[in-house]
């Protein structure tokens, strides 16, 4: 086990991925996820990888796909505008199958927004993002050792599905500093037999491509993307759940998001609220199960994000009208105060016990 | 009594092409089929195709093929040259594809003198979607998007690829052949092979622009096509070496 140490968010998880394997980085500057880059030009080459700063956003993603084809683990890193840009390409590894990891260390928008940090690219996370029905595995950790830790995850998901990974954090995440303890170098056992690497004595030709013309062809190969993204769901759905075993109100929400609702949370309990937390780690699978097991008991649940309110259409999904759901939110790079979300646990709690008089009342 | 005196090359599929009569596709797809099989490249190769009518490159080619996005196969070449250093790797764009959507990706990777091949088939339109403007076609040209013809004043001037990219310090080799002829064709078979040979010795960025004819799209049948590019398509695009790598062979 190696020793704890304190690095920066965005350098911890260029650390990650050297220590998983990653060989090739294809990287565009853009704030606030600059540290990444510039730690993966000084270290990478060390470790006997190639670091390359490229033309483009699209030029990088395209490097990417092009590394993967050949059989190594590859990684671009980038901020929301600069992940649009990426989109197609997401879109290609997606369609082509190859492995590929995706950081995203989020600041506002729409449009040049700002480069404080948001939670406002869950749906371009989640929800495809670019061309096509696909789905990302996308990873939101909440600290700097879960950084590390889930850098190592996303690669080796990615090799064992065949499908772009994203670790979505943001400006907070990303420039923070915390004490780490590194994960152990990967040893690598996946076989890629599909990569094009030159055909040597291979007998037959390998060939990256998602160009399918042929409808029942191009259907079938859909359906192959959907069933594994339900294994995803069946086999890596991640979330922690704090203080939710007797909680009337439960709070939802994710990294950064996640830190500020946990001290709220305990707030609301030094007050005799009994308020949890589900804390999605991976978004997409989202982890509607322990949320539904929640909601059949008539919790509340207060999605929290920093945004004007993504991530809650899930949390709806999930609940499927059992319960209420309420939404807390700021954006534009303003982060709430905890006493803010607090109040908001207090207000529904107030809500619910009006309703439970008036019920009472009512039956009176 | 026969002799053989051509035979398909080995690194070219036995199967029918899907190209238009009189198209240079198919043709091109042999001459660098030879010039793999000459330097024993088919196991080590790594083609990546584009967007277009040459899409289905990788259908004929014997080798290991990607097929990457629109425009974006220098930066795909890129990421595969650098993982996997000591294995061959092309790239098979059209106009289209390489000098419209394409063109950041082109010049980085020039610029980069990444040691990639790139065998640019210029027709001077958009075939697979029907006969578009593209940033090559001559002024005066008619497609389906230029009525009337391409006119300067609002579509600008064609742009020049093997010019452009040779104001760039790092390419080893600019080159722009044609097929239009016999003698041409001999031409760009020789300075395929040499591109090829630029990246196996390690020289750097090798890019080989192939006037290339579109008879369905030009309206032309393939006779008349020939002759524009022979009178007026290389009028404007001179064939010729731009750079050739210094003490190659």
């Amino acid at each position: 086990m190696s020793e704890k140490v304190l690095m920066k968010g965005n350098e911890a998880i260029a650390e990650a991925a050297i220590l998983a394997g990653c060989r090739c980085f294809f990287g565009y500057p853009i704030t606030p996820q600059n540290e990444l880059i510039e730690y993966m030009a000084r270290h990478l080459p060390e470790a006997g990888g190639t670091f390359l700063q490229c033309e483009s956003e699209i030029g990088a993603i395209n490097m990417v796909f092009g590394a993967s084809s050949a059989g190594v683990r590859a990684m671009t890193s980038s901020s929301s505008p600069g992940i649009s840009l990426k989109q197609e390409g997401i879109s290609y590894i997606a369609g082509a199958e190859l492995p590929a990891v995706i950081v995203n260390i989020v600041r506002c928008g729409p449009g040049l927004g700002g480069i404080l940090p948001s939670q406002s690219d869950y749906f371009q996370s989640t929800r495809g993002g670019g061309h096509g029905d696909y789905r990302m595995f996308v990873l939101a950790p909440n600290s700097v050792q879960e950084l590390a830790d889930l850098t190592l995850l996303a690669f080796e998901k990615a090799d064992e599905y065949r499908t772009p990974v994203m670790i979505l954090g943001d400006g907070i995440l990303g420039q923070m500093m915390e004490p780490v303890v590194l994960p152990e170098k990967a040893t690598i056992t996946v076989d890629k037999p599909w990569a094009t690497t030159g055909r040597g004595k291979r007998g037959k030709n390998n060939l990256v491509s998602s160009l399918f013309l042929n409808p029942e062809e191009l259907e079938q190969h859909n359906f192959k993307l959907q069933r594994k993204y339900d294994l995803m769901k069946e086999k890596e759905t991640r979330w922690e759940s704090y203080l939710t075993e007797d909680a009337e109100v439960i709070v939802v929400a994710y990294g950064s998001a996640a830190r500020l609702s946990m001290a709220a949370v305990n707030m609301a309990r030094e007050q005799g609220i009994k308020a949890g937390l589900i804390r999605p780690i991976t978004l997409f699978p989202f982890p509607d199960q322990p949320i539904r097991a929640q909601a059949e008991k008539g919790t509340a649940f207060l999605a929290v994000e920093l945004s004007t309110g993504q991530m809650v259409e899930d949390v709806r999904l999930a609940v499927e009208g059992r319960s209420p759901v309420h939404f807390y939110g700021r954006c534009g790079g303003v982060v709430p105060d905890p006493k803010e979300i607090l109040e908001k646990i207090v207000a529904i709690r107030a809500l619910q016990e009006a309703r439970s008089e008036s019920t009472e009342g009512g039956a009176a | 009594m026969t002799r053989k005196v051509y035979s398909r090359p080995q690194s070219v599929v036995d199967m029918p092409f899907h190209y238009c009569p009189g198209c240079h596709h198919g043709l091109i797809h042999g001459l660098m089929g030879e010039a793999l099989d000459e330097l024993d490249l088919t196991e080590k190769t790594i083609g990546v195709g584009p967007v277009g009518c040459g899409v289905f490159v990788y259908d004929y080619l014997d080798t290991d093929m990607i097929q990457a996005s629109h425009g974006r196969a220098p930066a795909v070449a890129t990421g595969v040259k650098r993982a996997l250093p000591d294995r061959f790797v092309f790239t098979y764009q059209g106009d289209g594809d390489l000098a419209a959507i394409g063109t950041s990706e082109i010049i980085h990777a020039a610029a980069r003198g990444e040691n990639i091949t790139v065998i640019f088939v210029n027709n001077a339109i958009f075939g697979m979607t029907g006969g578009q403007t593209a940033p090559t076609t001559l002024v005066g040209q008619t497609t389906t998007t230029a009525p009337i013809g391409r006119l300067e004043e609002v579509e600008g001037a064609p742009i020049q690829v093997c010019e452009m990219l040779n104001t760039l310090q790092k390419p080893a080799l600019i080159s722009r052949v044609s097929v239009h002829n016999p003698a041409n064709i001999m031409r760009a078979k020789k300075m395929i092979k040499k591109a090829f040979q630029c990246q196996l010795e390690g020289r750097g960025f090798s890019f080989v622009e192939v006037l290339s004819s579109c008879p369905t799209n030009w309206r032309m049948n393939p006779l008349q096509a020939l002759q524009w590019i022979e009178e007026t398509m290389s009028a404007y695009y001179p064939i010729k070496d731009f750079r050739m790598p210094e003490g190659g062979q």
